[in-house]
């Protein structure tokens, strides 16, 4: 059990993560059922208000609060627990996110930032609502900071020592968030704040684009990385093996720090302003994951492989039989892994340089971030939950939450399959996304959008609408473990922090040289964005003021 | 580094589909012109009327095989409303913003691309057969983004 205050820390992040969650899946529930026209709001409230809370609950705030209540608990658990200084910055951190995290969700609610959490200038919200962001962002810079300090007097007192790669594979998920958040925060302090409040009458719009792009990209990454963490740390642990190399898994971190960050223009390769060129350039950055992408699917079948064969599997899947299916903690995270693979396929084609233009802003992409970030990291997050929350409070998973815990993410998964592949097949049948209901004065393309199986928004709704059941039950499980479950006599096995043990006497030190990586990331962001960037500053034509179209 | 056998090979064949991959779509775009839409011409967005070539928007032949659709974007439609232009002939759309960013999406095609004030873009696009295609926004520009839409007439020749 780690030390009272970084429970307490942890668990104030994973409440604040929980509320965002219940708000942030009623948006989506909302939504689905008016893009099929099923459903008014009153006056005050509209659409991309939902739409916009939706996105920012839930892919911001409800990902960036459990990823550093999970990390805290994770940095306390392997390098032993916080000084004063960590645990003072950290708290400070945390109230710093929370109020611009709830300073942002004021503005939104109240009407006067429907710009989506992508920000789309010259759309101009309130300028409150991009210090709120800003906050936001400053926030999580503060706690980060707070434990990489607490990492730096471990590697003070350990001199010569490799991290326990828990550690380090949170330092690099740190040093991918805080390059990162440099895009975003520059267009905020730079663009959109002297531009909100007056003091400069124009913006330089796709300046502003690719800023936030730059941010963006490697923003998944952030989510993605802690969930990776789970796969390559805590999987091990539940099949009872070890981490299939150590080297390896540290070599994959490091690859996605440098080759999620120069990459943003895949996500504008349909805009003018921008070469085809550095287009392209960019989408061969893009591809780059697919090698530690791949390096962590070999490790993680090993892993099954390995553990399967000890236990005596025979034949070449004998080893499947072998899994602890049984085990929540373990088939919530084997789903999510699923989920993945028709996910990073997805990715590969929305990269395609040319082949964007087919899906580019159609349903399809909502399709893709859903079975990425909506249910890989989700159902990640949520295997982690079932035994995190009850590692901090002290309680036990019992025999009537652990069955509720199977029926949320049996439900999860299956609304998640039915929401996203209608969404991808009306993607391709050119259904946009961030639309409120339209019927397009009954054009026939928009008459597929309405009649068949997986062809039909009614497909989504009922997908949508199974996924907030599965939401709410989560949200049951969670107040189960917070408040009602019986506490653990000390010995039980969901109570544990399952942490797999990871050799690293065959590990290379120079893997652990943060700034030889860092200079290396660094240098591909100036290769990959100096000159275009250089090109929108310098030849940008006159700047626009903003609109307020809502 | 120790990297079991298995894995090198996995990774090798990763590495290698990649770079097949990869030609694949570099010599399509730069050896065949299947690039993207884009554009580096720019505009002052708060002159679009009186600029050309958007002083006079709508359809232009430039010659027996090509034409020039110019059209403005703006909340929440397109202008000129009326686009008709020939199947079978290359049709070019010059495209900009009066107001924020739209996009310019003929769903089913590969025109699709974005419209930020102050740039112009470019598609060029044949329509093989005649009919009515649906145009329309897919980038949020405000509460009536979804009745951002237009319409345009393909005719046989």
């Amino acid at each position: 059990m780690i030390g009272n205050s970084e429970r307490k820390l942890a668990l104030s992040n994973i409440a604040v993560a929980y509320v965002a969650f219940l708000i942030g899946t009623f948006c989506g529930l909302i939504q689905v059922f008016m893009r099929n026209d099923r459903l008014e709001l009153p006056a005050w409230l509209d659409y991309y208000q939902v739409l916009t809370a939706h996105g920012v609950l839930l892919a911001l705030i409800y990902t960036t609060f459990f990823i550093y209540g999970f990390l805290i608990t994770g940095m306390s658990k392997s390098l032993g627990s916080f000084g004063p200084k960590v645990r003072l910055w950290s708290w400070v951190g945390f109230f710093i996110t929370l109020i611009g995290t709830t300073w942002a969700t004021v503005e939104i609610i109240s009407g006067r930032a429907s710009v989506l959490y992508t920000f789309y200038a010259p759309l101009k919200a309130s300028g409150w609502f991009y210090v709120a962001l800003a906050l936001l962002i400053v926030g999580t810079w503060v706690m980060s900071f707070a434990l990489i300090g607490h990492y730096v007097q471990w590697r003070r007192k350990n001199k010569g020592v490799l991290s326990p790669l828990f550690a380090y594979m949170t330092m690099a998920t740190f040093a991918l968030w805080i390059i990162s958040c440099l895009g975003v925060v520059g267009a905020v302090l730079f663009q959109y704040i002297p531009w909100a409040f007056g003091f400069v009458d124009t913006i330089n719009v796709e300046l502003s684009r690719s800023l936030f792009w730059y941010f963006g990209h490697p923003l998944v990454y952030f989510w993605l990385l802690p969930a990776y963490m789970a796969w390559y740390l805590v999987i091990p642990k539940l099949v009872g093996t070890k981490v299939f190399s150590d080297s390896l898994a540290r070599l994959s971190f490091l690859l996605f720090i440098l080759f999620s960050i120069p990459v943003g223009f895949h996500h504008q390769l349909g805009e003018p302003g921008v070469t085809d060129f550095w287009k392209f350039l960019q989408v061969t950055l893009t591809f780059m994951v697919v090698i530690p992408t791949l390096m962590t699917a070999f490790s993680l079948f090993a892993v099954f492989e390995t553990s399967g064969r000890q236990k005596g599997a025979k034949g070449l899947f004998g080893w499947v039989g072998k899994l602890p299916w049984k085990d929540i903690r373990f088939t919530s995270l084997f789903i999510a892994m699923l989920f993945f693979i028709p996910g990073g396929a997805g990715g590969i084609i929305n990269a395609s340089f040319q082949l964007n233009e087919f899906i580019h802003n159609t349903l399809w992409v909502v399709g893709h971030f859903h079975i990425t970030v909506g249910a890989p990291v989700a159902m990640t997050f949520m295997g982690i939950t079932f035994w995190l929350i009850p590692y901090l409070t002290g309680r036990t998973l019992t025999g009537t939450t652990k069955k509720l815990a199977f029926v949320q993410i049996a439900s999860w998964s299956i609304g998640m399959l039915l929401m996203s592949t209608a969404q991808h097949v009306l993607g391709l049948l050119g259904a946009p996304r961030r639309t409120q209901y339209s019927h397009y004065n009954d054009n026939p393309t928009v008459l597929g959008w309405f009649d068949g199986f997986f062809s039909n928004t009614a497909t989504i709704a009922i997908g949508g609408t199974i996924l907030f059941f599965s939401a709410m039950l989560l949200i049951v499980i969670v107040l189960r473990l917070w408040f009602l479950e019986p506490r653990s006599a000390g010995q039980d096995m969901y109570a544990e922090f399952p942490l797999a043990e990871s050799d690293t006497s065959a590990t290379p030190k120079w893997l652990e040289n943060w700034w030889i990586w860092i200079g290396i990331a660094i240098a591909l962001i100036i290769i990959a964005y100096a000159i275009p960037i250089t090109h929108l500053i310098q030849d940008a034509p006159p700047g626009s003021k903003g609109f307020i179209n809502w | 580094m120790h990297l079991h056998k298995f894995e090198k090979i996995w990774l090798a064949f990763g590495i290698l589909t990649l770079t097949v991959f990869l030609g694949i779509v570099g010599f399509t775009a730069f050896a065949q012109g299947q690039t993207p839409a884009g554009g580096q011409d720019t505009i002052d967005p708060e002159k679009v009327d009186v600029t050309a070539p958007f002083d006079d928007p709508g359809v232009h032949q430039i010659d027996d095989n090509t034409y020039e659709v110019v059209i403005k974007a703006m909340t929440y439609g397109y202008e000129p409303s009326e686009i008709k232009v020939p199947a079978g002939k290359e049709i070019i759309f010059t495209v900009t913003s009066k107001d924020v960013v739209h996009s310019f999406t003929i769903p089913n095609t590969k025109v699709n691309m974005m419209v930020v004030p102050g740039r112009i873009s470019h598609k060029s696009y044949t329509f093989d057969k005649p009919g009515t295609y649906l145009t329309l926004c897919n980038e949020y520009c405000g509460t009536g983004h979804h009745f951002m839409y237009t319409e345009i007439e393909v005719f046989e020749e």
